[in-house]
């Protein structure tokens, strides 16, 4: 400290830092001993830590650390706990049928949780995040289901999957009408329109409804049924409700009785634990068009 | 900057001897050292040995410290029956559960805004003590003032009153010496000890907490705080001492702020002390028909000052206003046959007045005062009203993000909804949900089975909240608007309480 700062202020009797500000000046007062040495305190807790967890870098690691800690066995010990934690409901999840699964409101709620993460991580890449679907992959939320609503289809359709070559799969396809030459252009479009009918949608002027209706007999009827309500054996939709897989638009029905339809699902038995696959269950059904 | 060390604050005054009083005054915090030329950069400490003393402020200040003691290692035993489904601690913090028990309240963290209050009602109540009478807080109610005269008491016990303590510590340090300051070292950190176990019995159930930690079955959590807190106490109490009010507390830099000309602090009256001199020259002077003042210089009042201040200096930043002083100065005062209250709860502008020959005067009611006073009336009044006035039962309606809605088969358009359903009474409870807003609408819980009448009621348990799944299905044959706003009402069936909550119904 330069000597010509050293002024002492008169009112406090402390020295001045001899910077002044439109007069008022700035008072230098000692910071007490034990200050310092908390600091040095500081700095020698500092050296524990290097001392107990891992601290300097090394060529291809670091030093460990006496206490052996590392982030990652650390998840792994809070990941174990907490199957500890959930081992009582776990193990009701895993050995309780499904049907009862659904009348025990605390199990209930265990299993949608569990299955609200498992379908965020399994099924919502193709169903969306909340079962909305998206063009050829179902809305999980409505009434209207492909293999059936109750509790024990879905939990088929989830263990099982479609048409994807697993033993007890769901199997039913659309067959290609257009382009294994079964059904030529203006039967299409007009079979296309009499599916558009069945719903109430309207039709295309001048299509002819006679042969759309003889050609629905005749080709489409054995799976969609004679009324066109559909056959959940065989996954055929029902085409009078205001539900549709892919789109109500003509060009598309048509596109689809051309080319033949045929979405695939994965069978998840074997891929995903018992408790989880009823978990996927509970969850899916409990969007609301679950069917009794 | 006014630093720690700049003790004291130039409230706007003049004494004959300021300057010479200010010197005294620093010196006194330096240890006495003579200015050297160089500027230290760290001041050593000069220990405080503060004499005991009688008088009514001491009275007081042992009475409060004995209360607020009592409260705070007792509170914890004291029991609140809330019936079978909650605890029967008085006042308990439960962190795993998530409440907040204070005898008939039960505070939820989502009510946390009640404490929220709690802080803004305590810290007008700091500006009021303030304008009136000072830092009483820090001279009486102050953790650190309680636990610090605490431990001075203990250390007196221990090793003897100011002259004889010091006398001990000048000396070689004998056998005795040691002993003497082993015993202390040792209550200290007993009352320590018991000072952090207090603590933990607030976040536990105080008896069974008690059993556990005695055979060593508490969680570590226990253990840790009452190290933690054993630690701090000793260290504040102990040895930090004056040294947390000087450097370490905010409130005396604050205080500065908030203190007026008409606040009552412990002042030294010098239009009555000076010029000091002794009672033999004093009488001489008298006699001679000089002035001489009532000020015998026996330093009393900084002997017996747990911040080793001398308020004859004037108000101090170092000064908790505990009043010590004054009994001290009494007590002088009337051995030599003077009248009391040389120093006294008084204000400068006070003592002017006597020097111009008026009347001394207090002013309670000012502006200050007054509006302090209004603002805990209103902040404790809306408490106290909101308190009285909560709901026991809530509503959260968090609408679906993804799908907004759903199309069913017959056309009738969907929405979903999670809700949560909060329950604050100690009992079981059956709610029922309606929506308002939409003609013709069903109401449907996911996975709750009807009852025999067919109604389907949600139960939530003693207080606890329940989550259920809704979804809401719109019949009307028009099509509803994109956005629709709908009002869920949730019914107590048995009490017919209710609680609302705004949400939306999407379409198209």
């Amino acid at each position: 400290m330069a000597d010509e700062n050293k002024e002492i202020d008169a009112v406090t009797g402390t020295a001045t830092t001899g910077h002044e500000w439109d007069g008022i000046r700035e008072l230098n007062t000692p910071l007490p001993r034990w200050w310092l040495w908390t600091f040095y305190a500081c700095i020698v807790w500092a050296v524990g830590y290097w001392v107990l967890y891992p601290t300097w870098p090394l060529l291809t690691s670091s030093t460990q650390g006496v206490l052996g800690y590392h982030t990652r066995t650390a998840v792994v010990e809070d990941l174990n706990a907490l199957k500890v934690l959930r081992g009582p409901m776990m193990d009701k999840l895993t050995s309780a049928p499904v049907s009862t699964i659904v009348n025990d409101p605390q199990l209930l709620d265990f299993a949608r949780a569990q299955g609200r993460v498992a379908f965020a991580d399994n099924c919502a890449a193709c169903h969306g995040a909340g079962g909305g679907g998206a063009k050829g992959y179902p809305n999980l939320n409505d009434d209207d289901w492909l293999w059936g609503g109750k509790l024990a289809d879905i939990e088929q359709t989830i263990r099982h999957g479609a048409r994807n070559g697993d033993d007890n799969a769901h199997i039913g396809n659309m067959p290609a009408f257009g382009r294994d030459n079964i059904l030529k252009a203006p039967e299409i479009s007009a079979v296309a329109d009499y599916v558009r009918s069945l719903s109430g949608l309207s039709t295309e002027k001048g299509a002819d409804a006679a042969l759309g209706k003889k050609v629905f007999a005749d080709n489409c009827a054995l799976c969609h049924g004679p009324e066109g309500k559909g056959n959940r054996e065989l996954g055929a939709p029902n085409l009078t409700d205001k539900i549709w897989l892919y789109s109500p638009a003509k060009e598309v029905i048509m596109e689809g009785i051309r080319n033949g339809r045929g979405g695939v699902m994965p069978a998840w038995e074997g891929r995903l634990s018992e408790p989880t696959i009823k978990a996927l269950t509970v969850y899916v059904y409990s969007f609301g068009g679950g069917e009794k | 900057m006014i630093g720690p060390g700049a003790q004291t604050l130039s409230l706007d005054r003049q004494t004959p001897t300021a300057s010479g009083l200010a010197r005294l005054v620093a010196e006194a915090e330096v240890g006495g050292e003579p200015p050297e030329d160089e500027i230290p950069l760290y001041a050593p400490r000069r220990k405080i040995y503060p004499q005991s003393v009688r008088g009514k402020f001491r009275t007081v200040k042992w009475a409060v410290l004995g209360v607020t003691l009592a409260i705070y290692y007792l509170l914890p035993f004291v029991r609140w029956d809330r019936g079978p489904s909650a605890p029967d601690q008085a006042v308990l913090i439960d962190f795993s559960s998530r409440r907040f028990y204070f005898f008939f309240i039960e505070i939820w963290p989502q009510e946390v805004y009640y404490l929220t209050g709690l802080l803004i009602l305590a810290a007008i109540a700091l500006f009021l003590m303030n304008a009136v009478a000072g830092r009483v807080w820090c001279g009486y109610l102050c953790p650190q003032t309680v636990w610090t005269d605490l431990f001075f008491a203990i250390e007196r016990l221990c090793e003897g009153d100011r002259r004889e303590h010091m006398q001990r510590d000048g000396r070689k340090w004998s056998v005795e010496t040691y002993a003497r300051k082993g015993v202390k070292h040792f209550l200290w950190l007993m009352v320590a000890w018991w000072t952090g176990g207090a603590w933990v019995l607030y976040f536990a159930d105080a008896p069974t907490l008690v059993k556990d930690l005695a055979t060593g079955q508490a969680p570590f959590m226990a253990y840790l705080w009452i190290g933690i807190l054993t630690f701090t106490t000793y260290t504040l109490a102990g040895h930090m001492r004056e040294q947390v009010c000087l450097y370490m507390c905010p409130w005396p830099r604050i205080q500065a702020a908030l203190t007026d000309e008409y606040a009552l602090n412990v002042t030294y009256r010098y239009d009555r002390g000076e010029p000091r001199c002794s009672a033999k020259k004093a009488d001489a002077l008298h006699a001679l028909g000089k002035p001489a003042g009532d000020c015998v210089d026996c330093l009393q009042c900084v002997h017996v000052c747990p911040t080793g201040v001398d308020i004859r200096g004037g108000a101090n930043l170092g000064c908790i206003q505990c009043g010590i002083c004054i009994d001290a100065c009494d007590a002088v005062m009337t051995k030599l046959g003077r009248a009391t209250g040389l120093i006294a709860f008084d204000t400068d502008l006070n003592i002017k007045q006597r020097i111009e020959g008026k009347q001394p005067f207090f002013k309670l009611l000012r502006m200050r005062t007054i509006l302090y006073a209004a603002v805990i009336v209103i902040a404790g009044g809306i408490m106290v009203f909101t308190l009285a006035t909560r709901n026991s039962e809530g509503i959260s309606v968090i609408h679906d993000r993804n799908p907004m809605f759903v199309r069913m088969s017959d056309g009738a358009l969907r929405n979903g909804y999670t809700i949560r359903i909060v329950n604050k009474q100690l009992k079981y409870r059956e709610f029922m949900i309606a929506v308002d807003g939409l003609p013709s609408t069903i109401v449907d819980y996911v996975g709750l089975p009807p009852r025999n009448d067919g109604r389907q009621l949600v139960a939530v348990g003693p207080d606890q909240t329940h989550e259920v799944r809704v979804v809401v299905t719109d019949y009307s044959t028009t099509p509803p608007a994109p956005s629709t706003t709908i009002l869920f009402r949730l019914m107590d069936v048995n009490s017919g309480e209710v609680a609302e909550m705004r949400d939306h119904f999407f379409g198209p």
